[in-house]
């Protein structure tokens, strides 16, 4: 017992460097920055301390509560509608068909490119009266489209740029899941009668279910820090109908240069995410089962 | 010889010594003081500081010194640049300061060197520098209210009128004189079945309170804070102001004009789709290039129209310095003379890129005959340093100041109501500047 005690800890010298990589890089920049969230700083005047006003501020800031709204909604459709067509175009590919490697190269491509590349072409393609989509729209007889120039559309409009980007991502996760799945019960349903329908419902989903839940997860971390695409569109506007928790954060710290206050939204920001991860972890847990 | 006195003999006898001891020093001064030195220049995106780079090797000719030019877009290089300066470690000897958002922060902090030791400096600064060619409002515009001068003046940006010639033509219109007449002209130009707009302009919020404070400037009130640094965006005046802007952007604009930055304008412009638009003097090279736009040869440029009060256009600016912990003084101070001497000044009044904070350039008429702009152009220019009055006030949180402000002015081109949103935005704006007036 004395003996393996003693083997083991000859070998947590071996531990220290990483935990050395993530107390500087991970563990003092959190604690640093919930300690910054206490003082009242301005870039450029001197720090003064004020304790919790800052979270006290920030649940009474209607500007900062109406960004959380946003990026709510933002991560829902971001969310729900790359998982609903990434699902479908992994079925497609997982059949057999003629020029498949092709069709599937292609339909990965946009996830390879820059989204600040991504969101200037977007922008360029959202012009109400140059650009191409209006164009499109019009040819097929339909009325223009304000797209991000409006404060009604321009979430939904993000939100379509944002599945345009990320769909591929799902759909290659899926795609693994379905290869990965056991022939047998397929055999069985048929034999049994099952429809397509059936087959799908009864055995494909919930099979594939971890994997689904996978690329929820990571879609859901993912929607939520979205900036980049937000920020080079429309930066939060037209007035404040795209500003996320991101781009409010990134206004106050750069911008503004509150960096107090913007600690603070960083510590909530941070436990909002820490909460609907933890609820994804219980969902995958629950699948498992 | 006739003419030739000898009194005019006498004089010139006298003074020979004088020119011979000028030009000696002249000659005499030593731009390669500092070869092999090197330093990092950190200047914004703009036809400035394609200009510096595109010359920078005249610079490291001249001077033995390398020069490593960091262009930045415009609003990362001037969060970049407080950032650094913040550090305490700027990682350039060289910075780019926007003198209306940062001037008052950069100098309460004191995170520049007062460049009137250098100036004063004959060791270090070449007898042909000048400085007096500076122009009397740009040297006061760089200078901090404790009399410091801790950017050198580089470049002036007015706010004039641009429009589109045949659009105006077409209907007889001639450039409107009064933001009245512009309306009118707007609303008469206006076809949008083809897509044509007797107006663009700003609705972004933040980049918008630049052509608010425009009709502002023309009030009784012209400015955003009284002489007790009390904020003022709530007067009659400044709901005026909002009318003027709402009318404009609602009335006479393209639709999806709120999201539209100076860019959208631009291109919208550019393509002939707008006939009138107020911003920034820079916009005047990527118009007239025939590569890029379908307007070049038919912009009109002038003065923009004058208030019910006054007649002012907004102005901005920027100015180079030399961070206090920079440790190549001697080298940073010899590419301000040279980024800001007259040849540059010339070639960036040449190009369209700026109006250069130098009045030499403007006197220099085989270089303007020779210039791609109109005549027009450059009475536009020396017209409007005649009215130009501060467009932002020069507070320290003035991002914040435009976030607040230029939001409620998006507002109204939704068609909320100008006298609700200013109040409401100064409301929550003025705690904001009283707490950053006790502070500083």
């Amino acid at each position: 017992m004395i003996r393996s005690r003693n083997y083991a800890r000859r070998y947590w010298w071996f531990v220290v460097p990483a935990a050395l990589a993530i107390i500087a890089v991970i563990v003092f920049p959190w604690v640093f920055t919930v300690y910054v969230s206490a003082f009242e700083w301005r870039i450029g005047s001197t720090p003064e301390w004020v304790g919790f006003a800052n979270y006290v501020k920030l649940f009474g800031d209607e500007r900062f509560l109406w960004a959380m709204v946003r990026t709510l909604y933002f991560t829902a459709l971001s969310v729900v509608f790359p998982l609903v067509l990434g699902l479908a175009a992994a079925l497609v590919f997982h059949q057999k068909f003629p020029l498949r490697g092709v069709a599937r190269t292609i339909f990965i491509l946009p996830m390879m490119a820059t989204p600040v590349a991504v969101a200037l072409v977007w922008t360029m393609m959202f012009h109400p009266q140059l650009g191409v989509l209006n164009w499109l729209l019009s040819q097929m007889g339909i009325p223009p489209s304000m797209w991000v120039y409006h404060p009604d559309s321009v979430i939904p409009t993000l939100v379509m740029v944002e599945t345009w980007h990320w769909t591929p991502l799902v759909m290659l996760l899926l795609l693994g899941g379905l290869s990965a799945l056991p022939i047998d019960p397929y055999e069985a349903a048929k034999i049994d009668g099952a429809t397509p329908w059936q087959a799908f419902r009864h055995i494909t989903l919930p099979l594939l279910a971890p994997y689904i839940v996978v690329a929820l997860i990571i879609r859901t971390i993912d929607a939520l820090k979205a900036f980049d695409i937000i920020y080079v569109i429309t930066q939060g506007g037209p007035g404040s109908a795209s500003e996320t928790i991101n781009i409010f954060l990134y206004l106050q710290a750069f911008a503004f240069y509150n960096i107090g206050y913007a600690s603070a939204v960083v510590v909530v920001f941070f436990a909002l995410i820490l909460l609907l991860a933890a609820l994804l972890m219980w969902t995958r847990e629950r699948v498992r089962v | 010889m006739q003419g030739t006195t000898r009194r005019a003999t006498l004089l010139g006898a006298l003074s020979a010594p004088m020119v011979v001891e000028q030009a000696g020093a002249q000659s005499a001064f030593d731009w390669r003081r500092f070869r092999g030195e090197r330093i990092e220049v950190s200047v914004q995106l703009s036809p400035r500081g394609q200009l510096l780079v595109q010359h920078n090797r005249e610079f490291e000719e001249l001077t033995g010194i390398r020069a490593g030019v960091e262009v930045v877009p415009e609003q990362q290089h001037r969060q970049k640049i407080i950032i650094e300066y913040a550090s305490g470690r700027p990682s350039f000897d060289v910075g780019e300061v926007s003198l209306h958002v940062n001037k008052r922060q950069v100098g309460r902090a004191r995170w520049n060197t007062d460049i009137r030791a250098l100036i004063a400096d004959r060791a270090l600064t070449n007898p042909d520098f000048d400085f007096d060619d500076i122009g009397a409002g740009m040297r006061e515009y760089a200078t901090q209210a404790d009399g410091r001068m801790d950017t050198l003046p580089a470049f002036a940006d007015y706010f004039i009128l641009y429009y589109n010639k045949e659009l105006l033509a077409a209907r007889n219109i001639v450039p409107p004189t009064t933001w009245d007449e512009m309306f009118e002209a707007a609303r008469r130009i206006a076809d949008p079945s083809r897509q044509i707009f007797g107006h663009v302009g700003r609705g972004l919020k933040n980049a918008n309170v630049v052509l608010w404070s425009s009709y502002l400037l023309g009030t009784g009130q012209r400015d955003m804070i009284n002489a007790q640094r009390q904020l003022i965006t709530d007067s009659d005046d400044a709901i005026w102001a909002a009318r003027q802007y709402q009318r404009f952007l609602r009335d006479a604009s393209p639709p999806g004009s709120i999201g539209f930055n100076w860019n959208e304008c631009q291109t919208t412009f550019m393509q002939g789709r707008a006939a009138m638009w107020v911003d920034g003097i820079g916009f005047a090279a990527p118009l007239e290039d025939p590569q890029r736009s379908r307007v070049a040869g038919k912009v009109g440029y002038a003065v923009v129209p004058r208030g019910p009060a006054h007649h002012h256009c907004a102005l901005f600016g920027a100015g180079y310095g030399i961070p206090e912990a920079s440790r190549k003084r001697g080298p940073a101070w010899y590419y301000l003379q040279w980024a800001l001497g007259k040849q540059m000044q010339l070639r960036m009044l040449a190009a369209g890129a700026g109006v250069p904070a130098r009045s030499s350039p403007f006197r220099n008429e085989e270089e303007i005959s020779r210039s791609r702009f109109p005549r027009e152009f450059f009475t536009t220019l020396e017209a409007s340093a005649r009215i130009a009055r501060a467009g932002l006030p020069e507070i320290l949180p003035v991002t914040e100041f435009r976030d607040v402000i230029g939001t409620a002015l998006t507002n109204t081109i939704g068609g909320n109501d100008p006298a609700t949103e200013l109040r409401a935005a100064t409301a929550a704006f003025r705690p904001v500047l009283e707490r950053s007036e006790r502070e500083g």
